[in-house]
């Protein structure tokens, strides 16, 4: 391999999001600003009979609204959807051109690549739950597969089925982005569009490409999704309280909100945005990943993964904890992440832990899985345009073994320029991003 | 920046010619095929009926006595990689908590891991009970399934489905601590995770990774998909050991199979301080994208894929000429394969007519995210014996291809491979692997 000659900055130049809480960034932040929750009841499918009847859902959405061919896209998935405005926001505010054939925004898109951290579709349910019905022999404890042979062939659509795969988000992306340089698609669960946007960065610094479309899309708002968590008793059932459900932090969490959405973000060399004379809305300095190899079930009890990869990220952009101006948690409400992430937190910033404010923005949004970490780190982008931290809503009953500064309720105006925002994911999968504000001296 | 050179050091294959990477050799030397009539479930109605399908093993027999519960949470994708991993760390010669835990030799958080994987699809017969339990008037009825269904369902059942579970296990019986990724962008997948896990050593965040990929698609679901999508071969129900034929002629599809390949990637330095044996350096990374609708089909001219290629040539600091052996993605499906010869026409220019090709699905049928593993498997084996067995199931070249595809064995000495891959949705990629100078190690 090639030994780069470059160590290229890596700058942010757009943003897009579709998520509970609004289909655009500015929405997005108004929400969070204004302490709103973005969980309601499941409209998805009919919920009313599972432990959990709730979730955060994306509203008042249509990709077909977002493109000028959405016949290229018929058929994709729920997350597909997402990802395919989140993307086109986001190279607009960068001044990437979409869906253009001799695209002339000074992109060479063999140096243009995707990076999603992005989850599977639904199942086409009737069909699948048909075939097994059609095929099963209760009594033998058996298939009679021809039975469902017939019935999949007959009733299962081809484009339906291959757009439950979770690469195919990337493809639609491509489709609308003319990326060509490169595109990998990954899911560690929960921790995914973070890991996404990390390795993204590091191909840009090491040279291998200008810019790239990187985030994450999911969408597990369906029955298997749903009856997954619910078994695992990840999920609050506070049914009769959906907006005040996710309460991460507090004495009374009982399991996170099942969210959805897509958040794509521009990542690019400076070099690149300055020849293109792109606005820079903040520099990525650094990204950490480790896997605890503890549990599958559990994380580890001290923390041991999420502290490495804080650490590795805090090596990487060269700072230490006192350069951290905000904690932009996993915090997804349950009872473990909670508990650990505050333990790692105190492990990697000892007495600072305190003085850190240290917030769950999913207390509004709920948990977009895949997706999840990118919507984050748009948060964290406009915490620092406008110094000002989001709060963690629904904490009005602390709990005594969880001490840090969570910015309870309300958010916070302080000075921000440097972000950690955390991902961690079932398996132990640990990734961490530091974003800092890019200095206005530098913008020219 | 980082400069650091990464060699191959360890191998593991379990596919339809074997539970090693050694039998895998051995098959595709001997040009055996490993597709057949599919036993996993009974195939009678498809399209095709058949496909490559590993042999019959025991997953408890490839993790260690303590960890024997774990395997209670393994889909059959996970115990695929499971068992290549522990063969390609036994390989290495290098001492994981899996291999001794009291004589381990790698620094558990300079240790990476990434895996590549496909969609895992769910156990039918593990789900037909409750959703046997959901049934109103012989429809599913969603309303029972929140409530009765979902109690028969086990409470861990999502943990046995999460694409990365595969790295997760794998990592956790061999106290992987390292950055760990799951690629999944379907049959690209392995090589795209296996460029990543050495981007990860070449830019200094470990000094050892296990990268591979592996998939079960010998399943229900997954072979209705590729029977809907007409990327199943036919008519050829009655004929398994001729129905793959990459670049043929008479070619009517490809055929889907399972397994799992993984690789040990370490940095060379580290490498040659114990004295490893080193297979190849993985010298050049590329990939790019296939833009098409329909998604499952390649671009006609193969852009994506020539891009790939170029890319991968670059960063490898090599020309055609330099090329001893390509090893294409090559399925079977006519177009994919037209594609795809399009596309090294143009990468390569004349040396495409005089490169040996040598496609193996022919023999090891199309194992979805691992076969570009087992290819990279197959490409160390190659290099070291230097040996190109002869292709499969080709006799007269299909229209438009213009390959020098291998009908002969040749021996000879193999300085760089080209390995290509594609996948349905567009993602392609490309790897160079090198020979290793084996003077200026030993």
């Amino acid at each position: 391999m090639k030994t780069p000659k470059v160590n290229e900055r890596v700058v942010i130049t757009g943003m897009g999001v579709v998520c509970p809480l609004g289909n655009d960034v500015d929405t997005l932040w108004d929400a969070i600003l204004s302490g709103r929750s973005g969980a309601n009841r499941t409209t998805v499918f009919d919920a009313s009979t599972f432990p959990t009847t709730f979730d955060a859902e994306v509203k008042d959405y249509d990709f077909h609204k977002c493109v000028r061919n959405p016949d290229r896209h018929e058929g994709c998935s729920r997350g597909s959807g997402f990802a395919i405005g989140a993307a086109v926001q986001a190279c607009r505010q960068a001044g990437i051109e979409v869906e253009a054939d001799a695209p002339a925004d000074g992109v060479d898109r063999t140096r243009m690549g995707i990076y999603l951290g992005a989850g599977e579709g639904s199942l086409d349910n009737d069909a699948f739950f048909g075939c097994i019905i059609a095929g099963w022999e209760a009594e033998q404890h058996q298939m009679a597969w021809e039975r469902s042979t017939q019935s999949a062939l007959a009733k299962m659509n081809p484009v339906r089925e291959l757009e439950q795969e979770p690469h195919m988000a990337a493809a639609h992306v491509a489709m609308v982005t003319g990326a060509r340089g490169l595109t990998r698609s990954c899911l560690t669960a929960c921790a995914a569009s973070t890991q996404a946007l990390g390795e993204a960065m590091m191909l840009i610094r090491r040279g291998h490409l200008d810019v790239m479309v990187a985030g994450g899309c999911h969408s597990m708002i369906h029955p298997l999704g749903l009856m997954g968590f619910n078994r695992l008793t990840a999920l609050s059932t506070r049914n009769d309280s959906p907006e005040t459900a996710s309460r991460p932090f507090c004495a009374s969490r009982d399991g996170f909100v099942l969210g959805e959405g897509a958040a794509i973000l521009i990542l690019e060399s400076l070099t690149s945005a300055r020849r293109r004379g792109a606005k820079v809305l903040a520099e990525l300095v650094g990204y950490g990943s480790s896997s605890d190899a503890f549990r599958v079930t559990d994380m580890h009890e001290e923390g041991r993964g999420p502290a490495q990869a804080m650490r590795a990220a805090l090596a990487d952009a060269g700072l230490t904890g006192l350069d951290i101006d905000y904690i932009n948690t996993h915090g997804t409400s349950t009872s473990e992440n909670d508990h650990i992430e505050t333990l790692a937190i105190k492990t990697v910033f000892a007495e600072r832990a305190r003085q850190v404010p240290a917030s769950s923005v999913k207390s509004m949004l709920g948990h977009l899985i895949g997706a999840a970490g990118a919507a984050e780190l748009i948060t964290c982008v406009l915490a620092i345009r406008d110094n000002i931290v989001p709060a963690t809503i629904n904490l009005h009953d602390p709990d005594p073994e969880l001490d840090l500064d969570y910015v309870p309720n309300t958010p916070r105006k302080v000075p921000v320029n440097t972000v950690m925002n955390e991902s961690f994911g079932f398996g132990g999968q640990n990734n961490v991003v530091i974003v800092r504000r890019f200095p206005e001296a530098e913008k020219t | 920046m980082s400069s650091a050179r990464v060699v191959i050091t360890g191998l593991g294959a379990i596919s339809p010619l074997g539970l090693t990477a050694e039998e895998m050799w051995a098959g595709l030397s001997a040009g055996r095929c490993g597709i057949g009539r599919i036993k996993a479930f009974d195939p009678t109605g498809f399209p095709c009926e058949l496909a490559g399908e590993a042999p019959p093993h025991r997953v408890q027999d490839h993790v260690p006595k303590t960890s024997r519960k774990a395997v209670k949470l393994m889909c059959r994708d996970i115990e695929l990689a499971v068992i290549a991993a522990r063969e390609a760390v036994v390989s290495s010669g290098l001492i994981t908590k899996a291999i001794d835990p009291e004589n381990i030799s790698i620094d558990p958080t300079r240790t990476a891991i990434n895996m590549g994987t496909g969609m895992i699809s769910c156990d039918m017969v593990e789900l037909a009970p409750a959703v046997a339990a959901s049934v109103t008037d012989g429809t599913f009825d969603l309303r029972k399934w929140g409530k009765d269904g979902l109690e028969l369902i086990t409470p861990l059942w999502l943990l046995k489905y999460l694409p990365n579970m595969l790295a997760c296990h794998i990592g956790i019986l061999h106290d992987i601590q390292g950055p760990s990724n799951t690629i999944t962008c379907a049959e690209a997948s392995a090589h795209l995770a296996i460029g990543e896990a050495a981007e990860v050593i070449a830019r200094g965040d470990g000094d050892v990774a296990l990268a591979g990929a592996a998939e079960a698609k010998v399943n229900f679901i997954m072979m209705v998909r590729q029977c809907l999508l007409e990327r199943a071969a036919s008519g050829c129900n009655d004929a398994p050991e001729t129905a793959c034929r990459p670049f043929d002629a008479d070619a009517t599809g490809s055929v889907f199979g399972e397994g799992a390949g993984v690789v040990v990637l370490e940095e060379l330095e580290h490498a040659k301080a114990r004295n490893a044996t080193i297979w190849a350096e993985v010298a050049g990374i590329g990939q790019s994208h296939s833009i098409n609708r329909p998604y499952e089909k390649m671009e006609p001219d193969g852009a994506g894929i020539r891009i790939a290629v170029e890319k991968a040539m670059d960063d490898a600091e090599i020309g055609p000429e330099d090329l001893d052996l390509v090893i294409p993605h090559g399925t079977g499906i006519p177009c994919d394969d037209l594609a795809e010869s399009r596309a090294l026409e143009a990468a390569l220019g004349s040396a495409a007519r005089t490169v040996p090709v040598w496609p193996t699905k022919s023999m090891l049928s199309t194992t979805g995210a691992a076969s570009g593993a087992l290819d990279v498997v197959a490409a160390a084996r190659a290099m070291a014996e230097g040996l190109i067995p002869a292709a499969r199931n080709y006799s007269k070249a299909a229209d438009g291809c213009h390959l020098n595809v291998v009908t002969e064995p040749r021996k000879g000495p193999i300085r760089h491979v080209l390995c290509c891959s594609y996948t349905y949705g567009g993602q392609t990629a490309a790897l160079v692997l090198k020979a290793h100078d084996k003077g200026a190690t030993q």
